[in-house]
């Protein structure tokens, strides 16, 4: 048994690892999340090279590769194509990880990688590409087990606050909702019991290379993630046509526009790293997680 | 596993132009059946169309023994009647069913059709009909000269269930015909006076509190018994259709069910003493099967099931499955639905049949959902529960109204035709099949005896439809009108394996098939060019095998079960 101490002096990116897994393996044995493990290797095989080799090339050392299993995982379980379809996990590794190098301000990406594969393909291949649409069924435990490890998880990595700040704002944000469309709030709240949100909150929005400096700002971030989403899913309420390809996927789209404008208003106001580690932020290498 | 079909280069012509057009003669021909959903418990009311979408179907028999195929379509609500159509021989259909006394079965109290298949269960050489409903089955002894007689009670069916397939078959071989019926929804709803909102599934995925599917055993004499549990085929899987026939091979009838919100089934008849759910490679595919269909595929002789399931751009991709059938060699089903074959959009019945006679089976896809507002979808809305905890979506109160938007509305119906090694190519707007209504059932049947198969299909809250199909003329063609003695008399799963030009077509007398409908019985194999047939060896459900050595080509053939 790990004791707190020793659990401090871990690399988080171990224990984050060891949460996607855990999702992995149990969606995997008792669900059969993934739809094939082929699947699973195109993603993992294709993060895992990018990142050897761009990591090689463009800043002359082998990269740890922690942070591109994390993000083959979660592009494994995130994506849902045809059954025959491999190119979707295959790309979706290299944007995710490419995008890391390119997409990239004074050493700080933008966009969380797998937040920005998976939107791209959603935005650009909706005729191939859907997401997460599976369920942990009617199995309580397998949700409690995940978000008992996740918080813990969370909690290690000090981003405890990210997932908490987004949750409340997210369940706050679905009673506005239904009051406005006069629709049941169970539907509502619904989605956080899914394992798509899971992955969410836990691998995505928490992500310390992608979040901005301070604690109060990426409060504020999350709760303005949760505040565009709910705009997007009360637009899909109303059917407002022009933002339908938002529909399938709200999270995950709003952090994909959030995520990136809060970085950039964070990076001009930090204009550099050293100010950004004086605000208590654990920088992680030079790797995200997913 | 690669699978070489050998017939990969067309019969004739080029390869690109169908051989064969449709045309709508619904009105034409004197069939104006317009099916109505079902009408609910106020409680539903918020997705009232979404629970209503059932019930539109078609099934075809014979059921004066004039030679000509009659068809019986279902309706479901209360107070609108069934109709059975005639065939005149003339190309026109006339509905007998109120004077027939199969019309007027949706009644408060009893419930509404949601399908029917036919047999004849006691052998007296009439088609007998049981109509499976949300409510109470109902069994309608044909007396003849276009009479029913209503012997549900006596044959022991009373029996309320919420049911969306039937099939019949003789499980154990006796030459009775015994029923399996597919559970929708539990048998403990009544869906007009609901004690409890907690009917829906408790996953999309991995649901099991559906209703239970039951086996009834023919006990002779006009009466049936519940034999569910004995013989271990009471899924509680959402089952909305089953097919049977021998895939692995031993003789004996299994059972193929596909199951919405979870994975199909393969129960193997262990010599008609019980079945065995059988791990054959389906287990693991969990999705929203919709219809059970059989056919050859590929030419081998073999019976492979092709199973309809759900797609929607950027929401779902559950691709139909084309389950290749290597149950003799692995134990298995090879899954090689791919392109136009797995993707038809949010897909019903279908069957597989050859519809330009040129020895290989097409594909005939009936698709759509709700069609409701054209610029409102329910898909935004449904996926806020879809991957959630099936506790919360068990409730149907739990779900979002849907109002008057669609999902998955205004689908046109599929044809693909099989290009061999090519693959398969959807010809439907070339072939004339343009229609957008939400499809359910589909029926083949050479409805003018003119040696083609046309295509009816019925169609949720909307008009039936049928399709005269015109074959470019070269191409040559065979049936077999099959009679049992010691087997069931309608012949109801007999095997005929078809060797013709050096390849072979598998084809099984139709117990109900495909989802809510039922094929003509009389069995049709397209020979392209040749009109050369090397043998047709009949496998009769009694075990014996007969063979009929080149049997002419461009007619239908009648034969007798052999004694021994």
């Amino acid at each position: 048994m790990s004791s707190p101490s020793l659990l401090a002096s871990l690399d988080p990116r171990y224990p984050v690892s060891f949460l996607i897994t855990l999702i992995l393996v149990l969606g995997e044995a008792r669900y059969g999340i993934l739809g094939g493990y082929d699947r699973l290797v195109a993603a993992l095989g294709v993060s895992t090279a990018t990142e050897l080799v761009l990591s090689r090339w463009l800043r002359g050392r082998l990269a740890n590769l922690l942070s591109a299993y994390v993000t083959g995982i979660s592009l494994a379980l995130l994506i849902k194509p045809p059954a025959t379809l491999l190119w979707p996990f295959a790309l979706g590794g290299f944007l995710a990880i490419a995008s890391k190098y390119v997409l990239e301000v004074r050493g700080r990406h933008l966009w969380n990688p797998s937040n920005f594969a998976i939107s791209v393909l959603q935005l650009l291949a909706p005729g191939s590409v859907a997401i997460l649409s599976r369920q942990w069924g009617n199995d309580l435990a397998t949700n409690a087990v995940i978000w008992c490890f996740g918080l813990l998880i969370a909690s290690r990595v000090r981003m405890l606050h990210v997932t908490l700040a987004y949750v409340a704002c997210f369940v706050a944000l679905a009673g506005v909702r239904s009051m406005i469309t006069g629709g049941p709030l169970l539907a509502e709240v619904a989605p956080l019991t899914g394992p798509m949100y899971q992955l969410f909150v836990f691998f995505m929005i928490t992500d310390p290379k992608t979040t901005v400096s301070s604690v109060r700002g990426r409060v504020i971030v999350a709760a303005a993630v949760a505040l565009v989403e709910a705009g997007i899913r009360l637009a899909g309420d109303f059917h407002v046509g022009a933002l339908a390809p938002l529909y399938p996927a709200p999270p995950i789209l709003a952090l994909a526009i959030v995520g990136p404008l809060a970085n950039a208003i964070d990076l001009y106001r930090t204009p550099s790293p050293e100010g950004r580690r004086g605000r208590g932020v654990r920088i992680i290498d030079s790797t995200s997680t997913p | 596993m690669i699978v070489l079909n050998r017939r990969g280069q067309r019969a004739g012509g080029d390869p690109a132009v169908p051989a064969f057009h449709f045309t709508d003669v619904t009105a034409q021909v004197g069939i104006n059946f317009v099916h109505h959903g079902p009408t609910l418990d106020p409680k539903l009311d918020n997705i009232a169309p979404l629970v209503g979408a059932l019930g539109a179907s078609v099934s075809v028999a014979d059921v004066n023994n004039d030679g000509w195929p009659d068809l019986y379509f279902t309706n479901s609500r209360f107070g609108y009647p069934n109709a059975l159509f005639v065939n005149r021989g003339n190309g026109t259909f006339e509905d007998v069913a109120a004077a027939a006394g199969v019309a007027d079965v949706n009644r408060p109290g009893d419930g509404v059709s949601m399908g029917a298949v036919w047999g004849d269960f006691d052998n007296d050489g009439l088609e007998d009909l049981l109509i499976y409903k949300w409510g109470d089955l109902q069994l309608f002894k044909n007396l003849g000269n276009l009479h029913f007689q209503d012997v549900t009670a006596s044959a022991g069916l009373r029996q309320w269930m919420n049911a969306n397939g039937a099939v019949w078959v003789d499980y154990d071989r006796d030459g009775l015909l015994d029923l399996y019926v597919a559970g929708y929804y539990r048998s403990d709803i009544d869906l007009w006076h609901l004690k409890t909102t907690r009917i829906m599934e408790n996953s999309f995925e991995f649901a099991t509190n559906g209703g239970k599917n039951r086996l009834f055993h023919n006990l002779g004499g006009g009466r049936f018994e519940d034999v569910t549990d004995q013989m271990g085929v009471g899924s509680t899987r959402w089952t909305l259709a089953v097919a049977a026939a021998d895939f692995n091979g031993d003789g004996w009838p299994d059972l193929f069910l596909a199951n919405d919100y979870g994975p199909e089934e393969l129960y193997l008849n262990d010599h008609g003493k019980r079945f065995v759910l059988s791990r054959v490679g389906l287990e693991s595919d969990s999705k929203s099967g919709m219809s059970a269909t059989l056919g050859d595929v590929l030419n081998r002789g073999r019976v492979d099931a092709f199973v309809t399931n759900i797609s929607e751009r950027g929401y779902l991709f559950h691709g139909n499955n084309l389950r290749l059938n290597f149950l003799p060699e692995l134990g298995r089903f090879q899954q090689a639905a791919e392109g136009v074959l797995a993707d038809a959009g949010w897909a019903w019945g279908a069957q597989l049949g050859d519809l330009d006679n040129d020895g290989r089976n097409e594909l005939f896809i009936a698709n759509g959902y709700v069609s409701g507002d054209r610029n409102r979808s329910y898909w935004y809305a449904m996926s806020k529960i879809a991957g959630a905890n099936g506790n919360l979506f068990e409730d149907a109160r739990t779900w979002p109204a849907i109002g008057t938007a669609s999902l998955s509305g205004y689908e046109r119906s599929r044809v693909l035709v099989n290009r061999g090694l090519a693959g398969w190519s959807d010809v439907a707007a070339q072939v004339g099949v343009t229609d957008e209504y939400d499809g359910r059932a589909v029926a083949l049947v050479d409805l003018f005896n003119r040696g083609v198969l046309d295509v009816v299909v019925a169609n949720q809250q909307q008009p039936a439809l049928v399709y005269k199909n015109s074959v470019t003329p070269g191409n040559h063609w065979i049936g077999f009108k099959l009679v049992g003695t010691r087997s069931n008399r309608s012949a109801i799963g007999a095997e005929l394996l078809l060797v013709a030009g050096g390849t072979r077509q598998l084809e099984v007398v139709d117990g109900g098939s495909g989802f809510a409908s039922q094929n003509d019985r009389r069995l049709h194999f397209g020979l392209g060019r040749s009109a050369q047939v090397d043998s047709a060896v009949i496998h009769w459900p009694s075990g014996t095998v007969q063979t009929l050595g080149h049997p002419a080509a461009d007619r239908v053939h009648v034969v007798t079960e052999p004694a021994r």
